[in-house]
């Protein structure tokens, strides 16, 4: 608590100068970030980073959790069709799970459309698996547009592997 | 935060008895010379003007909410100077080449020591501290080679707003000096990021356009993105990932409340208000076609404005809330179309290689600012509201989302180098120069510039 008095008392003291008197802890500039453990925000991770025990299993037990798109793109590719497959094969064996699917993109678009396209991508592979007779109501879609990419370059590569759907089984 | 502006300086100067150095009221209207100096901005930005702006004297040393009078008048000159400095269109002299003004100077300039100086333009003025705790702040714009008075303003401020009175003198000089419409007493939002690229902690926050004030609004738990003020700037329209449901919300700056704008499921996003500010345009996809609402600013049903398979997103107003400009996909990649604000009349307005995005309808009216992806490259340009006059101003890897200043003479937007994953914001004028990177505490995206306080 002593701690955080002395960080009012510099913000107000910061602030004085910049002709507010109405300060309070949430102007307080954050320091950098320290917690690198997955968790640190509330919801500030996609959830990709936050996974359960029965999403670990999920991810063994199906050939994979993702599937990509082209540039722009976000139709299903034969890929991507075999990989929902193995997906559908285990939702079916496990009925009454939900399961969220997030869109995502890579940093070649403008933020706003890019969410769009994430959605896009989302409903693709939501529509995909749901012609495969998962209940669409246990489908979920979050899109995080080019927020949250896995690949951290700026180059063909990583691009290709931040287009994405990812399937989340969530319980 | 109200600003007196009193025209009638004189007056209060005059009444200021207890000031033996009060500077002898002039009566006589300024004589305006015809060799006036004026800045040609129309054809681009030929030569700064050099302006010299001494330290402003004070009638009497005075301790303040604010701080010592003589320090708030070498504080209020080096707000102005920066303010024209960052403009492009002048030259301030070092403070090293001013000469030292004295509060009697101040309606007299010493025309003769400055002509040496090689300034075109003389600004100087005061600060005063009132009995009431207020602040006057004067401001004179003088030229110097024909020895006319061009501006005298007076500002009364509460301590509280002491830089406000500041950016207003340097907002009157530009205006008058330029032609152009004032800027720099005003605010921007934007988006304060840190961290890893795959774990960007973004917080909303605002500042004043020179980046002092500055204040963090969210507190960085959840995803925040594309904040823009309210034309009344008490309210801000955002997106937020709060509790994973990625939708627009308000949030009211007085109050520190945040609310949703739409109760429903659906991803909504793109947000901006109506020029009245009595609407928000929006963007909001179902099932992944995505097409652009308005719903009330105070809450309500949301109406329906394209109906077209594709991504319809971006929406901004023209000036007198008649028009939208918006970028769809709907011809295969993103364009820019032009509708009536009901909705009809849609038609493209960009034809040039390459995909258009995130339009923004200049405060004049004249123009639509845009980011232009081709060749590997995110380029901020504009063209006019019919599509013509196509010009990119900026040439970088990646520069996206322009705003307009209050005077639709500066673009604002933000710039990442390739492979950093840190942007930063820039600024560039309409005719592509004076690209300047603006300080932030961490770094910025998303930037959204307010219109003019009053």
């Amino acid at each position: 608590m002593a701690k955080v008095m002395t960080s009012v008392v510099l913000g107000l003291a910061l602030v004085a100068t910049a002709g507010c008197t109405k300060k309070r802890i949430a102007d307080v500039p954050p320091g950098p970030i320290t917690d690198n453990s997955g968790g640190g925000g509330i919801d500030n991770s996609s959830g990709e980073e936050q996974s359960s025990a029965l999403n670990e299993q999920f991810k063994r037990e199906v050939s994979s959790n993702t599937i990509h798109f082209s540039f722009d793109q976000y139709d299903i590719d034969p890929e991507a069709r075999a990989i929902l497959d193995s997906q559908a094969r285990w939702l079916l064996a496990h009925p009454g799970v939900r399961i969220t699917i997030e869109g995502h993109c890579d940093e070649r678009g403008t933020r706003e459309y890019n969410l769009a396209l994430g959605d896009r991508r989302a409903n693709a592979a939501k529509n995909y698996l749901a012609a495969r007779g998962i209940p669409a109501s246990q489908i979920n879609t979050i899109s995080y547009g080019k927020e949250r990419p896995v690949a951290l370059g700026s180059d063909d590569s990583s691009w290709a592997q931040n287009r994405r759907a990812v399937t989340i089984v969530i319980s | 935060m109200k600003i007196i502006r009193t025209l009638a300086l004189a007056f209060s100067l005059a009444g200021g008895t207890a000031y033996a150095q009060t500077p002898p009221p002039i009566t006589a209207p300024p004589q305006v010379a015809e060799e006036d100096p004026v800045i040609d901005v129309v054809g681009g930005i030929s030569a700064p003007m050099p302006i010299a702006i001494p330290v402003m004297p004070t009638s009497a040393v005075a301790s303040t909410a604010a701080g010592s009078t003589d320090v708030l008048g070498r504080q209020l000159a080096d707000i102005i100077t920066n303010d024209l400095r960052n403009s492009g269109l002048f030259t301030p002299l070092s403070q090293d080449r001013l000469i030292p003004v004295a509060y009697s100077e101040v309606t007299a300039p010493a025309y003769d020591n400055w002509g040496a100086t090689g300034a075109q333009a003389l600004v100087q003025g005061y600060v005063r501290a009132n009995a009431n705790g207020s602040l006057t702040v004067g401001c004179y714009l003088y030229d110097i080679a024909s020895r006319a008075e061009l501006i005298r303003e007076g500002f009364v401020v509460a301590p509280a707003d002491w830089r406000r009175a500041a950016h207003k003198c340097a907002d009157a000089i530009y205006t008058r000096l330029t032609g152009e419409g004032p800027y720099f007493d005003s605010q921007l939002v934007y988006v304060a990021e840190q961290g890893p690229k795959n774990r960007r902690r973004k917080q909303i926050a605002i500042m004043d356009q020179d980046g002092a004030s500055h204040r963090f609004l969210t507190n960085g738990q959840s995803i925040v993105l594309t904040p823009r003020l309210s034309p009344k700037q008490n309210q801000i329209v955002f997106m937020s990932y709060e509790n994973k449901r990625p939708s627009i919300r308000i949030y009211d700056i007085g109050q520190r409340t945040t609310r949703p704008l739409v109760d429903n499921a659906s991803l909504t996003f793109a947000p901006r208000f109506s020029p009245d500010g009595r609407y928000v345009l929006f963007s909001m996809s179902v099932a992944g076609n995505t097409d652009l609402y308005r719903v009330p600013a105070a809450g309500g049903a949301p109406q329906r404005l394209t109906n077209a398979p594709g991504i319809d997103t971006g929406g901004s107003y023209s000036p007198d809330g008649s028009k939208i400009v918006f970028e769809s996909d709907r011809g295969g990649t993103q364009q820019l179309y032009v509708m009536d604000a009901d909705g009809g009349n849609q038609r493209r307005i960009s034809f040039g290689g390459g995909r258009y995005a995130t339009p923004v309808w200049s405060p004049r009216g004249d123009l639509i600012a845009f980011t232009r992806f081709g060749g590997g490259a995110f380029r901020i340009g504009v063209m006019s509201p019919s599509g013509g006059g196509e010009k990119l101003l900026t040439n970088s890897w990646g520069d996206e989302g322009p705003t307009w200043s209050p005077n639709g003479r500066v673009l604002m937007f933000f710039r990442s180098a390739q492979g950093s994953g840190r942007p930063d914001l820039w600024s560039v004028d309409l005719t592509g120069v004076n690209a300047r990177k603006i300080s932030t505490p961490l770094d910025g995206s998303d930037p959204s510039w307010g219109p003019i306080r009053p």
